[in-house]
């Protein structure tokens, strides 16, 4: 595990019990805490890459981290182009991945 | 009415609306995420109570109690959620709501005076492999630290330049991360001689020495290695990062043959500097200065009347510096005077830290030769995916030195983020590849007349409800 929440017992801070909730990731369920955002919750399950690009299909996950950068666009509840990590998660979720069809790259438009 | 309108409630924005409640005027803060505290005080929500958050802080205790102050005060409005997208003739435009949301409450306000207290964020450098998932900017990374206790990676990397990249390192080591090493690019000797010259200077700044002392401490206990004149000049992986190149580079931030070594790691955390963000003040007409940071007098004044700035929009600085600014600026935009004994500690304090600030730029700036480790493949833009090679040839062979040109041809910083990330290494790359080696108009890509992006419906039905007053 790479990508991770911190563990309660090694956390420095001494969180309290959190409150679990599930969610709908690309067609599975996750569990997360109440109170993560979706970047959060997909992180936290080593999920670093939730979007394909637009033009070169490569895998793009969370970058910024404070809603500048729009790396981290996903569908949520059916609802495109939300920026997950400054969206809280709410128990029930249906998070989708963006792909979009390959179009062609930037270098082969006349 | 509301007299003073604040955008923005980190460290500036909070000093700014006390200040400004202390002489007496309604006040709204206004901040795009669902927390006041802004990315310092970056925290949990509160459905993650925690017993001790504050030794993820610094300042915590000061932060509690301007926020909490603001809290309780009924004649301060604090509005989160709340997403400025325009301003126009002195009017500011809100969507508030759940973020990228639909059907949010559209909000104009019309205030008498108004305080930018917007921030900044990180600069990325672009760097063949950066847009791998793994790396995260360094602000990014401790974002996810302190407000998810999220850790990025097991082994990490921190590299870029600046004091910045101390802090990031402790609060991944407090993540339970691994920090493979922090690489500034600027040398030992430089950074030398920046800092000791005027050391008198320095003493006039004793919490910054020590804020920098805990977190040297901090490296030492957790035998973290920091390496100055290295770069992180590639980034390595198939569907993740997998393996850095740190490079040796020299004063001008040109890699020096010879001297790569690959490392492995799971999570690249990048911070070249910050970028201001502008682009409100720059739709109200405020000036910029020559390094494009929100130009302010004394007064934290901008160019426009009834418009402050004050915080990371006006120098990179630090905390200390923008609470002093914040003061100064809440206090000038609720009609007090800059010889008013409630400014004297704030502006004494602005005025050393500044310099202390000036010292910081000087000693950390962007080497002019960073360019030499992209390739041709090298993404630039990370939205629309325009490569160095992509920009160099729109160049060259269109013979425009026009940047709006020349970002319509490539579509560099037309993506999603509106140029956020790439926009000034677009115009670095761009600017050496155009005839004569420069740019020739006015613009940047700091402009952005719609400042965060919106659905169409929201515009086309819109609900404003709320045209003050």
């Amino acid at each position: 595990m790479m990508a991770r929440l911190v563990r309660a017992a090694q956390d420095p801070i001494g969180p309290l019990a959190p409150t679990r909730i599930t969610l709908t990731v690309d067609g599975e369920p996750v569990e997360g805490v109440l109170g993560q955002t979706l970047a959060g919750v997909m992180l936290s399950a080593d999920t670093v890459a939730w979007r394909s690009t637009s033009f070169r299909d490569k895998p793009r996950g969370a970058f910024c981290g404070i809603g500048v950068c729009f790396d981290c666009l996903v569908v949520v509840n059916g609802q495109r182009d939300v920026r997950a990590c400054q969206r809280r998660a709410a128990p029930g979720d249906v998070v989708e991945f963006h792909r979009d069809m390959p179009l062609s790259t930037p270098e082969e438009r006349p | 009415m509301t007299e003073v309108l604040v955008i923005g409630s980190g460290p500036a924005g909070l000093a700014a609306a006390c200040a400004a409640r202390a002489l007496g005027r309604r006040v709204v803060l206004l901040d795009a995420s669902d927390y006041v505290g802004g990315q310092y005080w970056r925290h949990l929500p509160p459905e993650r109570p925690a017993r001790r958050e504050a030794v993820l802080h610094h300042g915590w205790s000061r932060f509690q109690a301007m926020s909490q102050a603001l809290e309780r005060d009924p004649l301060c409005e604090i509005v989160t959620s709340a997403h400025v997208w325009a301003i126009d003739a002195g009017r500011v435009h809100v969507m508030v709501g759940e973020a990228d949301g639909a059907g949010r409450e559209a909000r104009t306000y019309a205030a008498a005076a108004v305080v930018f207290a917007t921030g900044a964020f990180d600069r990325a450098l672009p760097i063949p492999g950066w847009d791998l998932p793994g790396v995260f900017t360094a602000g990014g990374a401790q974002a996810l630290a302190k407000g998810e206790r999220v850790a990025v990676g097991q082994r990490v990397v921190v590299a870029g330049s600046g004091p910045f990249l101390l802090p990031v390192a402790s609060s991944l080591v407090q993540a339970g991360s691994t920090v493979v090493g922090v690489y500034e690019a600027s040398h030992l000797a430089h950074l030398a001689r920046q800092w000791t010259a005027r050391p008198w200077q320095l003493l006039a700044t004793p919490a910054k020495l020590l804020e920098l002392a805990h977190y040297a401490s901090v490296h030492v206990k957790n035998r973290i290695p920091y390496a100055t004149g290295r770069a992180v000049t590639a980034i390595h992986g198939g569907q993740r990062v997998e393996s850095v190149t740190i490079s040796a580079i020299d004063e001008t931030w040109r890699p020096i043959p010879g001297g790569d070594v690959v490392v492995a790691a799971d999570a690249v955390c990048l911070g070249h500097g910050f970028t201001p963000r502008v682009e409100l003040p720059i739709a109200a007409g405020c000036r910029l200065d020559a390094r494009r940071f929100v130009q302010v007098d004394e007064h934290q004044r901008t160019s426009v009347a009834a418009f402050y700035a004050a915080g990371e929009i006006t120098g990179i600085g630090g905390v200390d510096l923008s609470l002093s600014e914040g003061t100064i600026a809440g206090h000038m935009a609720a009609g007090g005077h800059l010889e008013d004994r409630a400014l004297r500690d704030a502006r004494a304090r602005r005025d050393a830290l500044r310099s202390f600030a000036e010292r910081l730029e000087r000693a950390h700036r962007i080497g002019e030769n960073w360019t030499d480790w992209l390739s041709d493949e090298t993404i630039v833009c990370r939205c629309e995916e325009v490569s160095v090679g992509r920009l160099r040839s729109v160049a060259e062979t269109s013979r425009s030195s026009g940047l709006r040109s020349l970002k319509l041809q490539s579509r560099a910083g037309l993506g999603a983020c509106q140029g956020r990330m790439c926009g000034r290494s677009v115009e670095t790359i761009l600017a050496a590849a155009a005839p004569g080696g420069h740019l020739i108009d006015e613009s940047t890509t700091d402009r952005r007349p719609i400042a965060t992006p919106i659905r169409l419906a929201e515009l086309a039905f819109g609900n404003d409800k709320s045209v003050e007053k």
